[in-house]
Order: structure tokens, then sequence, then C-alpha cells
């Protein structure tokens, strides 16, 4: 039966593993991460929850016996943070270049130096390029759902790909809030037991993985997991509706999802738990009369670029919020692929919130003044001290 | 021993290791004492990039090479996985090893944390360290298994330099360190010994580690042909003593009659012909040193 829980973020995600049947568990503590690995292993030792876990030395350990668990054909699961998704960079390519549907748990935290615990999204948009499907959430309901929807996106044969599930640190991972506990029975119903078809070590078929790409085969490898990785729109925006039948939750089109963008000139995009700030804010200015709009980004990886130049067909304004920079470009990632999707728009590029620095409804409200009364798109910062 | 062993090859010949490539030899010994039952982890090096040029393959096992540094943890991964599809009810009554063969680099350098990770945590693997002593795949620079005074890429002989300035890292007393079940050393040269040692490892339940000695023709410099004697003056000199640590339990499984002087040894390499006969003798006194600790006179 479903239940209503008021829960964390990462006790959310950690509700998600255990009713998706994961068989593997790597666990390596970092804030604001280990939350979520904590109530897996106290799951497991109430007897509610049968995983093999393993406490792991470290991040990069973390991610390698997931790759070589999930190589051997059983449901895998990690969490991790900022400094330990950093450690992990070289596994992460090596995940979706064995094609391993892993699923992970970033808890979004800044990187040092100076070191700093609180939410950015540096981490994660550091990660874009390594193959991973990225889907960001904006609560804690959604981040339960969208654990279990990576399962069902990672293991489709059209897929085969590792997700990466990012949520907002502290705002989301140590932050209550009433949570839709899906009955365990549906959701196992619906995922399965995961059976791999192709690859996986098994001594009755002995089968070579991770071989040396010569030059002759190397580059068709990069191009089946771009292929993969766009295909996955699709999946995903199937796997939204078929959640949405089963559990009665959706979440835009699954890669998508538009707020108050009828008849709005002024759009606001961005990922992440900001984008409920931003909500709130929208509904206020529409009591004073103005009519902002919001795109949220769910999934920066693949990159909805369709559903973009669609729903910002009408806009004029457009500004995108950031929770990163690249230095040496003064824009955030999100920034850069808004501009490289719509070419001929005014869009200006504000940097937020940076290492958990608070992004109020003020900031927003900021946001929304200077998109309408300046030409000027240079990005600016919000929040900064004078 | 034939009778004991099959005849099996489970490594397909016609891979691309070099003439007289030890690590080869290693693989074909140890999969004929574990048989089929076995899944390979490989770190990056030699033997991976030699047995599995895409898209061909000499593994008649199923193999994993992930990355340099990682091969405990992908092991770890493996053996818990097994765990997993066993209570699914698969494999059911049987055994399966999981057997990282990895080299001195990945053993004792880049993948030392994920080994003592894997060790510490009790899994059940049997981890082979193939050591040839230098990083031979990258071109035979310095590893911290590589021994005192060998000349190396990165730690080269010259006019103010003998080689390598620090002794050869102990890995199999490390690996003993960690309380596990099993832990031994082997040679190439000694196939019956070996065999035996990893047989033992395979059925003994928890983490058991092998440091097998491996010469390496490229890396040592001496002809193909010499492989296997060099390997054997190794052993009978008591540079590279053979034993095995059950259950906390030491005890020598080969004692040369009589040690042979080092220098036979030495002067066989070229990595070695820098020394004056008065740096054997350095090497000598070490050797004794250690060999009167193990107790072999």
């Amino acid at each position: 039966m479903e239940r209503v829980d008021v829960i964390t973020g990462t006790t959310a995600a950690a509700i998600g593993v255990k009713l998706s049947n994961v068989e593997v568990i790597a666990a390596y503590p970092i804030t604001p991460q280990s939350e979520c690995v904590e109530m897996l292993a106290k799951f497991i030792a109430d007897g509610e929850f049968d995983a093999e876990y393993i406490k792991v030395e470290s991040e990069h350990s973390a991610m390698a016996a997931c790759i070589g668990a999930s190589a051997t054909g059983v449901r895998t699961f990690t969490a991790t943070a900022a400094q330990g998704l950093a450690l992990m960079h070289e596994m992460l390519y090596i995940a979706s270049g064995m094609r391993l549907p892993i699923v992970m748990l970033n808890t979004n935290r800044a990187l040092s130096a100076p070191i700093n615990i609180w939410c950015d999204h540096q981490d994660s948009v550091t990660e874009r390029d390594t193959g991973w499907i990225q889907i960001y959430a904006q609560n804690n309901q959604e981040t339960l759902d969208s654990i279990i929807q990576a399962y069902k996106i990672a293991e489709d044969e059209d897929v085969l790909l590792p997700v990466m599930v990012c949520i907002d640190g502290f705002i989301l991972t140590h932050t209550v809030e009433p949570v839709y506990i899906p009955d365990e029975r549906k959701v196992r119903d619906y995922l399965g037991i995961y059976e791999p078809k192709h690859a996986y070590l098994d001594p009755d078929r002995p089968i070579t993985q991770g071989p040396v790409g010569v030059p002759e085969c190397y580059m068709e490898t990069r191009k089946q997991i771009n292929d993969a990785i766009e295909r996955a729109k699709e999946v995903i925006k199937r796997v939204n509706e078929e959640y949405y039948q089963l559990f009665n939750r959706r979440y835009g089109n699954g890669l998508v999802e538009g707020y108050n963008l009828e008849n709005a000139d002024t759009v606001l995009v961005a990922m992440g738990s900001v984008c409920e700030t931003i909500r709130y804010v929208i509904d206020r200015l529409k009591k004073k009369g103005k009519n902002i709009g919001l795109l949220r980004i769910r999934t920066f990886r693949p990159f909805p670029k369709e559903e973009i130049k669609e729903m910002l067909e009408g806009a004029e304004n457009i500004g995108v919020l950031d929770r990163n920079i690249s230095f040496g470009l003064n824009m955030g990632a999100l920034g850069t692929e808004i501009m490289a999707t719509l070419r001929d728009k005014k869009i200006c590029n504000y940097i937020v919130g940076l290492g958990g620095r608070d992004i109020t409804p003020r900031n927003i409200e900021e946001i929304v003044k200077h998109l309408e009364e300046s030409k000027d798109v240079e990005t600016k910062w919000i929040g900064l001290k004078e | 021993m034939g009778k004991r062993f099959p005849r099996e090859e489970l490594l397909a010949p016609g891979h691309r290791g070099c003439a007289g490539c030890g690590a080869s030899i290693l693989v074909r010994m140890a999969l004929k004492a574990a048989g089929r039952d076995v899944i390979v982890v490989n770190s990056t090096g030699c033997l991976e990039v030699f047995t599995t040029p895409y898209p061909e393959t000499a593994w008649r096992v199923p193999w994993i090479h992930t990355a340099f540094e990682c091969g405990g943890a992908v092991a770890s991964g493996i053996e818990r996985a097994i765990k997993a599809l066993k209570k699914r009810g698969k494999f059911k009554d049987r055994k399966i090893t999981v057997m990282p063969i990895i080299g001195d680099g990945g053993t004792a350098d880049i993948g030392f944390q994920a080994l003592s990770g894997a060790l510490e945590r009790g899994h059940d693997i049997v981890y082979i360290m193939y050591d040839n002593e230098a990083y031979m795949n990258t071109g035979v620079q310095r590893s911290s298994a590589t021994p005192l005074f060998a000349s190396a890429t990165t730690a080269p002989a010259g006019k103010r330099s003998k080689g390598e300035d620090r002794p050869k890292k102990d890995m199999a007393m490390i690996a003993a360190a960690h309380g596990i079940p099993y832990v031994a050393t082997a040679c190439i040269s000694y196939p019956e010994d070996l065999m035996k040692k990893v047989k033992k490892a395979c059925e003994i339940e928890g983490p058991a580690f092998i440091h097998v000695l491996q010469p390496c023709t490229v890396g040592w410099g001496y002809n193909p042909e010499d492989t296997i004697k060099i390997g054997r003056l190794a052993v009978e000199t008591g540079f590279f003593p053979l034993y095995e640590i059950e259950h906390g339990e030491f005890r020598i499984t080969y004692r040369p009659a009589k040690r042979k002087p080092l220098k036979e040894y030495i002067r066989m390499q070229k990595r070695y012909r820098h020394l004056t006969d008065e740096d054997i003798e350095i090497l000598q006194k070490y050797v004794d040193e250690r060999c009167k600790l193990l107790g072999l006179e």
C-alpha cells in the first residue's frame, strides 16, 4: 500500500533503492550523502532488505565495485558527492563505456578548495561528458521516484547506460518533506529482476569485458554511447508516462517541465530545488500582474534540445540560472547549453548559489528585473557580497 | 604433475606476449589449478594488453578489465554479485573463484588501497600479484617492487646512481598483516609448488594472496629461453624464498639444498650489469639477512 512519510531526500533515495530490489550496494560516507548509505545499512541490519553491502575504502573503489557487480549481472547502487564524485571520475567513463546500468545518487555539493560541504552543481556538471544520464530532482518526492525510474531507464535495451540522480545537498538531503512511498510489490513488479542479455561474467559463458579498444574500433564505441543517450530521451519520456499510469506522478515530459510558460515573455531556466523557489516567485509576481515562466531542465544529459526550442519559442527574455561556473568563460554549464540551443534569442546567464549561498526569492526577483529592464546580456553573479 | 593438473589450456595460444613471457606462463598454470569456475580480473598492464586487443581475446574464462588501481575493488563487487546470484539459485553448489591477476604496479603501488580494502573486508578472492619488478607495459619504470640496485628507466644506473635506491616492498608480508587465511609466495619456475598454492587458495574460504615472481625478458635483460632458469636462480639463491602462511602458520615450501651465491642470479641480467662485486656483496648480505629471518639458512 502507498503511504506518506515525512523524510529527507537522502532517506527518500534509500527507500527508492530498497524498493528497486537492488542486490549489491557499495557504500562510502561523504557529506551530505552519508544518511543515504546509513539508511541502507540499517534496512539490511533490521532484516528489511536483503542486499549485499560492500563497505568500500573510497569512492573510486565504490564505483569500481559497482562496475564489477553490474558486469556480473546484478542491480547495483552507490551514492556520493563533490570530492567523492571527482575521485570517481575515471571510473564514470568506464561504467558508461562498458554499458553498465549502474544507478548513483549524487548529492550536489561544492568542490574544494576551499573545502565546502554545501550545495552547488559544480560536481555533477563537471561530469556531464562521461556518458551518464543525469536527472536533477527538485524535491524529495521526485528523488524517490527518480531512483526507481533510473533503473527502468538504465536497464532499457535501447539505453544500457548508467544514471546519476542529482539532488541538492542540504536543501533536499537534510530537509524533511512529505513523500508518498509507493507500494513495494508494485515497484518490484514494475522493475522486475535485472537480467543482462549481452555481456556478463559467467563461467558457463566466458566472455572478455573491457578489452583494448584499438583505433579501428574505439571511435565507434563513442558513437554508440552517443546514439544510446539520444535514444534515452524517448525512454525517459516513456518511463515518465508509465510511472504516471502506475503511481500517479509525473515530471513534465520526463526531460523538461514547464511552469506558466503560456504568454510569458520572460522565462527562467534552471535545474534542481531552486525551481521551487522560482515557482513561488512566479506565483507572487502573477498576483501583481506579471507573467513569468519557468523551464525546468530535469535531464541535463541527455540534453533536451528539441523541447527547449519548442517551449521557449515565444520567449523574449531568457534568464539561465547556473549553480556552477566555468572559469575562464564566465558562464555556467546550463547557460552555455541554452545559448548553443537557442542561437537567436536574448539570453542572460546568472551565476547563483555557489557553495551553499542561499538563493532567495529576492534574488529571483532581482534576476527578473534585470532581464526585463536591461539589454545587457553579460553573465551576472547574483548574491555576491559587496 | 601431468596427472594432477589438466592438459586443457584456458589461456589460448596466439596472444601477443613476448617470447619467454613469464606472465603468460603464470596465467596458464594458475588457470590449470583453478579450473573453469573462475572469473579473472586484470588491471591495466602487460597481461591485459597482450591478451585482449579487440576483437581478439586469449581468455577462455570470463575476464574483466576496468582500470589500473581498482582490481581489488572490482573483484569485491564480483564476489558479492556472485553471492547475490546464489541467493537467486544461480551457481548452485559451485564455488566460483574470483581471481584478480594483477602486476606489481597495480598491486604494490597504484592499487595498494583497493587491495588492502578487499583483503580487510574478507572477500573470498584469490589475488595473484604477478611481479616482474617494474612497470614493464610502459617501458620498465621502477615500481615499489623493483629491487635494490636494479636499473629501471625512472631509476637508471649512471655515474651518480646504482639504479633503484630502495629495497623491494614486501607485499606478501603486508598482505599477511591483514590477518587473511592464506598468503604465499611462488615462482613460475616451480610449477607444481605454484599450482598447489593456487589450488589451496581457491579452496580456502576468504581472501588469499599469492605473490608470484615472474622474470621478464625485456625488463630484466636476458635471453627469452632463460626465463625459467632465472626464476630458479631467484629461488635457489634465496633472493625470492618460497613459503606459505596458512591461517597464520608460516611454512617454507621449498628449501634449496645449499643456497647459491646471489652473483649467479645477478650476472645473468642486464638490469644489474652496472654493479661491481662490492655492490653485489651488499645485496648478498641483504639476502642473507632476510633468509635468516625466514629460517632459510
